[in-house]
């Protein structure tokens, strides 16, 4: 089953065409690689995908639903986590859970057994009454990880989530997220960390606004005949125009 | 001379020990990574040796200079990056230049030739305003701003986060080039991957340094027996080689996992997966990473 | 030298940069001053009144004429019963109401006797307040044309002493030197204060300080472009007062800049404090705002008169710096006083700089923490 599906997505900015008909199809399950390097359209991308930005042309669904006609029934079904705001500083580690399952309209009733099953499989449970901005960062991770699966979404969409953690939470991350993918959550994550890019499912890497390439890691590598997905990426992206 | 010279460095923010005494030393045209996960005290670390902070105890000297004593004397030769971009956005990228240059008592023209390679790649965009860069032009133009009066020490706190992995490349590349000139370089990164590209390195955790040496040294010294297992189904992989009491640790690094094992020769091994209903399993005894060594030394500190 | 002129002139593009600044320091003076001028003042135009009247005498038709011909007020109508009185307030079409004694021409001929009663709305004091007192006025300058005309000595030349810099009753009159105290903090000192903070929460202030840069430099540069960006407001306040507002300086215009100087340093100095205590723009502008803008507004004598006030307020007004720039100003520009007059005002806003400036030289950092 596909739960992303575009064609020719395209977003242009007066005469700057950020996002240039992208067209791709993302399995239910799958862990699915954002890679491009700054500036070369992603974020407009993910926003376009989240139904948070109208496309200027093309067409595409997300869960199922119409990017361009249904955007808000797309954020009902997916989970989004990004680098620079995932938790309330200031509220208590259940507190964020509550309200995040709130806002997703989680029934009431299973609020509170879902947050104490969550806090005990992530060994969380003496945190449960913490404030947040008490915790270490890797922590404050993985907690923004679950709390933006706590509805159980169909997708969720990561933008850079394991920025400056340690390679030791880092690894806890991705086991998180592999978690998610045999819960049957679509995973599609951004990153700067090229080895990271080796544990998903299919990468695709976008320069100036395009997809260039889309495949599995170790098809990419065979393909351009390099060791790591680091060349991969350097190869695609080095001649890029929109720096 | 030493470059950079600390001494069992201190700092306290309330409670919170950021770092808990780090030494090491610098020498002249040095590139020195201090290398660690965000808040291990890298930044601290970086504002007490640009004199923007106070240690609690412990000294340091930078060029010959005493942090606190001749900070004056510090500032006027010193080249800094923060972490995040700290140059003025609604100015336009010559604009930022010329007031780098002239806070430095200098022209753009007569330190040229250090940031020449460096500006070129930017210099088309010289009117643009600086917010409108991308990441990567951004870190180019404070690399620049930083060179422009010729330091003798080169402060780069974590120039490549958030960076795609091509500036990234180039980045490293003009530090090389600027190696060459005689500039000490300490720079820090959350990258493990960038440590084999420092001369020496540090790697911090919770403010404290697990091992200096250079990265060739500290990769040999990894003392444990290092295999990558790779599997049709790699979720399942680790959780089944978490439960095998030979294997120390495993860790999830890209497309195989890496495992330390105790007792355990390779067949086993294949045979215990087997046994688990693994298929295409692949074992190979392999070389420890920098990160590798920091996870394996993460565990025992 | 040159460090000095590339950093004010960078200072300047910030400034010309960002739309909002601009709004801020050019066209919110303008639209303060005219708004204060014009609109909110303590004037009042055609408020309505009733009258009730038994008497119906030369004397009372006299007295209603004068004042129904006055700017401030209409007749709405006349009241036969006393008891409608109250009905006619709580209907809210009437501000005042004037009744008359009976026989009131006879009276004010023979017994001295005559009585007025000036009744209005107490909910709104300040307003009332004007009302009974312009009203009561235009009754004694009616009394004055009386005595004139019928060759008596004239005795109650006295009231009109409160209305001497002020013949036409203008409310601007009041707000104006207010508006300059306003603008004049709100430029100097939440501006600068908004554009130290904002350096330091950018980060660009890290790089700053870790070069040969001397503090003082950096402080100045940034102070500059604010104080020029004053004496500008200053001129346009001036010059709309004088050609919007038509209020007249009377005393010394080189007198008044200085003064204008001397608070403009209070107020930088206030800034530059308030950006050392804080490293976030929203926290520099809530400082601003509640620490030094309201009590320009509310303490100073600009809105309400600090006499009024309770015993502790009064004392809080006295360390308002716009307290007594607001004074001083009226002193100069509207009672054209000349320096003697306003010797204290001058020796407490001097102190206050002198300390202030003090302070936030020393409290600048040179580090981080």
């Amino acid at each position: 089953m596909k739960v992303i599906e575009t064609d020719k997505l395209t977003k242009k900015f007066g005469s700057f065409t950020a996002v240039d008909s992208i067209s791709m199809e993302v399995e239910k399950g799958e862990i699915f690689g954002f890679l491009g390097a700054n500036g070369a359209g992603k974020t407009t991308a993910m926003r376009m995908l989240c139904g948070l930005s109208t496309p200027t042309s093309g067409k595409g669904t997300v869960a199922g639903f119409d990017i361009n006609k249904n955007p808000e029934d797309i954020k009902k079904n997916i989970g989004y986590m990004s680098q620079k705001f995932a938790l309330y500083e200031d509220l208590k580690v259940w507190e964020n859970l509550r309200l995040f399952g709130g806002i997703y309209g989680v029934p009431q009733k299973e609020i509170e057994p879902r947050i104490d099953k969550l806090l005990t499989t992530l060994g969380f449970m003496d945190e449960k009454n913490t404030m947040v901005k008490a915790l270490p960062l890797g922590w404050k991770q993985k907690l923004s990880f679950s709390a933006s699966i706590f509805h159980e979404p169909k997708i969720v969409f990561l933008d850079e989530p394991t920025g400056g953690v340690d390679p030791a939470t880092r690894r806890q991350f991705w086991e998180l997220i592999y978690d998610a993918s045999d819960r049957g959550i679509t995973v599609f994550v951004t990153t700067h960390y090229m080895d990271e890019a080796e544990y998903c499912d299919r990468v695709s890497i976008m320069v100036d606004g395009k997809i260039e390439a889309l495949d599995s890691p170790k098809n990419l590598k065979s393909t351009f005949n390099v060791e790591s997905m680091d060349e991969v990426f350097f190869q695609l992206a080095r001649g890029a125009k929109n720096e | 001379m030493s470059s950079i010279s600390v001494n069992n460095i201190k700092r306290n923010y309330g409670k919170v020990e950021a770092l808990k005494g780090v030494s090491f030393e610098v020498e002249k045209g040095e590139i020195f990574g201090i290398i660690g996960p965000d808040g291990a005290g890298k930044t601290t670390l970086f504002r007490i040796l640009t004199t923007l902070l106070l240690a609690d105890s412990g000294e340091a000297k930078v060029d010959g200079n005493d942090v606190i004593k001749e900070y004056k004397d510090i500032r006027k030769k010193v080249g800094y990056m923060p972490g995040r971009f700290s140059l003025y956005q609604d100015l336009s990228v010559e604009e930022n230049l010329k007031v780098f240059a002239t806070i430095f008592n200098t022209t753009i023209e007569e330190n040229y030739h250090l940031i020449e390679d460096i500006y070129k790649q930017i210099e088309p965009f010289k009117k643009r305003r600086a917010g409108a860069l991308s990441g990567g032009m951004k870190q180019k133009l404070a690399l620049s701003c930083a060179l422009i009066h010729e330091p003798t020490v080169l402060f780069l706190d974590e120039p490549t986060t958030g960076v795609d992995p091509v500036s990234r490349k180039e980045l490293w590349i003009m530090l090389k080039k600027l190696k060459k000139e005689g500039i000490t370089i300490l720079v820090s990164t959350p990258y493990m991957d960038e440590a084999s590209l420092c001369d020496r390195i540090a790697l911090i955790q919770d403010g404290e340094f697990m091992k200096i040496d250079t990265p060739e040294n500290i990769v040999n010294a990894f003392d444990s027996e290092l295999w990558s297992v790779k599997s049709s189904n790699m979720s399942g992989l680790l959780k089944d080689l978490r439960a095998n009491n030979k294997i120390i640790t495993s860790f999830a690094f890209g497309d195989t996992h890496h495992v330390t094992v105790k007792g355990l020769s390779v067949e086993e091994l294949k045979s215990y997966l087997v046994g688990k209903g693994h298929t295409s399993i692949e074992i190979n005894s392999i070389k420890a990473s920098i990160e590798d060594c920091f996870l394996e030394l993460s565990k025992s500190s | 030298m040159k460090k000095f002129l590339v950093f004010i002139q960078k200072e300047f593009y910030h400034i010309v940069r960002d739309t909002w600044t601009m709004i801020i320091l050019l066209v919110l003076p303008i639209l303060m001053t005219l708004l204060f001028g014009f609109g909110i003042s303590t004037e009042i135009k055609n408020a309505k009144f009733a009258v009730y009247d038994p008497s119906h005498d030369l004397a009372t038709q006299k007295i209603i004429d004068k004042i129904k011909t006055s700017d401030y007020f209409t007749l709405e109508t006349y009241i036969d019963d006393p008891a409608d009185i109250e009905t006619i307030f709580q209907e809210g079409k009437i501000a005042l109401v004037i009744v008359f004694s009976e026989q009131f021409y006879e009276n004010m001929l023979h017994t001295g006797d005559a009585q007025i009663l000036l009744i209005a709305d107490g909910t709104d004091p300040n307003t009332a307040s004007t009302l009974t007192s312009y009203a009561s006025r235009l009754v004694a300058s009616y009394q004055q044309d009386q005595m004139g005309a019928t060759g008596m000595p004239p005795y109650q030349i006295h009231t009109e002493v409160k209305l001497l810099y002020n013949p036409t009753l203008k409310g601007s009159y009041n707000t104006v030197p207010g508006v300059m105290g306003m603008i004049l903090m709100l430029i100097c000192a939440m501006m600068t204060s908004v554009s130290i903070a904002r350096e330091k929460e950018l980060g660009s202030m890290e790089v700053i300080l870790v070069s040969p840069m001397p503090p003082l430099l950096i402080i100045l540069s940034k102070v500059i472009p604010y104080f020029a960006i004053s004496i500008v407001n200053f001129t346009t306040v001036l010059l709309l007062s004088v050609y919007a507002l038509e209020i007249p300086i009377v005393g010394s215009l080189f007198l008044l800049y200085g003064l204008a100087l001397l608070f403009i340093f209070v107020s930088l100095a206030l800034g530059l404090l308030i950006s050392s205590l804080v490293d976030k723009q929203i926290v520099a502008l809530l400082i601003s705002v509640m620490g030094l803008l309201l009590p320009t507004v509310l303490l100073s004598g600009l809105m309400f008169p600090i006499e009024n006030m309770p015993l502790l307020l009064q004392g809080i007004a006295q360390i308002v710096p716009a307290k007594w720039f607001i004074v001083a100003v009226k002193n100069v520009m509207i009672k054209g006083l000349g320096i003697t007059s306003i010797m204290k005002e001058l020796v407490v806003l001097g102190a206050m700089a002198v300390v202030l400036i003090t302070l936030s030289l020393k409290k600048f950092k040179i580090r981080l923490d």
